[in-house]
């Protein structure tokens, strides 16, 4: 009776998941999508807890809601606290947290094979198939955690550059396999718990290495990747338990997470492979470039800018991660508000790989109101560019450099851009003249159309709008 | 030649799951088809949350573990502390994000 009641809340919950990522596909059902899941969520959770079967000692309940209690205010709190800007550095975190879950499950599991064989001096009688779905979650689920920690530290700007030790791959390759191999090892000897520790913390290691190299700009990437080994590591969870609610949520992450990643992939014009095994801006970008001697840049003064965009008829803007950086989401709104009100039209173009995360740009903008219809993106915004009397990009570099459709000693070519040379003047707004995350020089800033506009987005834009105001 | 007999059996004994980790994937490639960009954040926020779900396979695991085994006991409290952070800071981020698109 209560087991297959608890089936029922397993459907509930799988159906939920299926029709909530669904739902999540269209903004306008988006948000009901998450609620539908987090129902299904609570449905399968509280289902596992009250409808198992056989004596449990009270200690043990006292611990699970211990620990949800716990779980809850601190999830609740951190989510509902954090700034828009900081959150791809949560998601990675929240990733991470059910990665090392779905490893201690891996390592209980473990401790409690290796029990019963001492005490009750049984040999270690799990299936073959039971040990490497074991084994496979502990590894995949460490390596999602230690990696998203890393992807963390990186977002949050702790860790700067990325690390690169002579012949890294070989090294990184190497530590792959050798995890694999000890994995399976363990697998197929049963091995001891002693181990099992050691396969723990080589996983551990493995998941830093896998994330050290790779650079800023290809952070969006890596978390939906390891997203998706989490998602992997519930599932192998599910086939342990024969669960059929862990493994629906798990594959549907596992593949949904890789499709997302294949996609992004797919906007950067670089391959997976080349995300995650050649760090951007490494020897190529150093030799490659084109020769920027005898070429000089302009810069622009505040009041003529807002001259030149008072009477302009229309106006893009093209946000990237320094507008996120400096903050400076709600001034670029007011920007856009009061050039309105003199009847400039006002649009902003979002590249699919903008900021940190895709569509992150979207939601900082979200937040600072502006309006959903005003986003639009790259294939429909680059055939009005033409007619844009000004272009104003702030702190987006690499996603404007036309390098991408003509210098094929680039590293970043062929990657589609925001063809903002085709307007009919250009403002660039950066701190300084430092590349962008890819390391490369940026042709565009040479432009004879291009003008750059030094300073701190927020406090740039802050001026430029006390000094539209006075006009 | 027992490895290969053992392998073949574990497909065997276990064909259902492997269909149905074939459809999980093909679902899981089709809802996601189509995303509008504007919405991948939010979506990988979500996506998030679900796999959660390992807190499911973290209470089962508590509740079956013997109190005498405290090395277990405190692995479990964090494996269901960790999935609960997972799962209820991954819903409601996710629910912050989506307001601000609901506001216009």
């Amino acid at each position: 009776m209560k087991q297959n009641l608890l089936e029922i809340c397993y459907i509930i919950g799988s159906v939920t998941f299926i029709v909530g990522l669904k739902m999540m596909g269209n903004a306008k059902t988006a948000r009901k999508g998450n609620l539908i899941g987090a129902v299904g969520m609570t449905i399968a959770i509280l289902g596992t807890i009250f409808l198992h079967n056989g004596a449990v000692n009270p200690i043990i309940y006292g611990c699970i809601f211990g620990a949800i209690a716990i779980g809850t205010v601190g999830g609740w709190l951190s989510a509902k606290k954090v700034q828009m800007t900081k959150m791809p550095e949560l998601v990675s975190m929240f990733n991470g947290m059910g990665g090392l879950c779905a490893a201690l499950i891996s390592l209980i599991e473990l401790n409690h094979l290796y029990h019963q064989h001492v005490e009750m001096a049984q040999p270690v009688s799990a299936p073959i198939g039971t040990m490497i779905a074991i084994v496979l979650g502990l590894i995949i689920g460490s390596v999602s955690f230690s990696g998203s920690i890393i992807a963390y530290l990186k977002l949050n700007g702790t860790m700067g550059k990325p690390v690169r030790l002579p012949s890294y791959n070989i090294i990184n390759t190497i530590v792959m396999v050798g995890v694999l191999a000890f994995g399976g090892y363990i697998a197929f000897t049963g091995g001891s718990m002693m181990l099992a520790y050691l396969l723990f913390a080589c996983a551990l290691v493995y998941g830093i290495l896998f994330t050290l190299p790779i650079g800023g700009a290809d952070m969006p990437v890596v978390i939906s990747l390891l997203n998706s080994f989490t998602g992997l590591a519930a599932a192998f969870g599910g086939f342990l338990y024969d669960n059929k609610v862990m493994l629906t949520g798990g594959i549907l992450v596992g593949s949904a997470g890789t499709l997302l990643t294949l996609v992004m992939c797919k906007a950067m014009n670089r391959p997976l492979g080349s995300v995650i095994f050649g760090a951007f801006g490494g020897g190529a970008a150093a030799a490659g470039g084109p020769d920027m001697a005898g070429k000089t840049i302009k810069d622009v003064q505040v009041s003529d800018l807002a001259v030149m965009m008072n009477y302009s008829k229309k106006v893009v803007i093209v946000p990237g991660y320094g507008l996120a950086v400096a903050q400076a989401q709600h001034i670029i709104h007011e920007l856009e508000l009061l050039l309105e009100e003199r009847g400039v039209e006002v649009k902003y173009a979002i590249h699919p790989v903008a900021g940190r995360m895709p569509g992150h740009m979207n939601v900082l903008l979200a937040e600072s109101n502006v309006d959903y219809g005003k986003m639009v993106e790259m294939e429909e915004i680059n055939s009005e560019f033409e007619q844009t009397d000004v272009v104003l990009i702030v702190g987006a570099n690499d996603v404007v450099n036309p390098a991408a459709k003509t210098d094929p000693s680039s590293p970043i070519y062929g990657m589609p851009i925001l063809e903002v040379d085709k307007a009919k003047n250009i403002i660039v707004n950066k701190r300084s003249m430092n590349a962008g995350y890819a390391g490369i020089d940026n042709l565009l800033f040479y432009d004879p159309k291009c003008s750059m506009f030094f300073g701190d987005a927020k406090k740039a834009l802050t001026e430029l709008v006390a000094e539209l105001k006075t006009m | 030649m027992e490895i290969i007999r053992q392998t073949l059996a574990f497909f065997g004994e276990n064909r259902e799951i492997f269909y149905f980790v074939i459809l999980s994937i093909f679902v899981g490639i089709e809802v996601i088809g189509g995303v509008p960009t504007v919405l991948h954040t939010p979506l990988m926020s979500g996506a998030n949350a679900i796999h959660g779900v390992v807190i499911v396979g973290a209470i089962h695991v508590m509740l079956n573990i013997d109190t005498s085994n405290i090395l277990a006991l405190v692995l479990g409290f964090l494996a269901v502390l960790l999935g609960t952070l997972n799962v209820v800071g991954g819903f409601v981020v996710t629910d912050r994000m989506l307001e601000m698109f609901k506001k216009k």
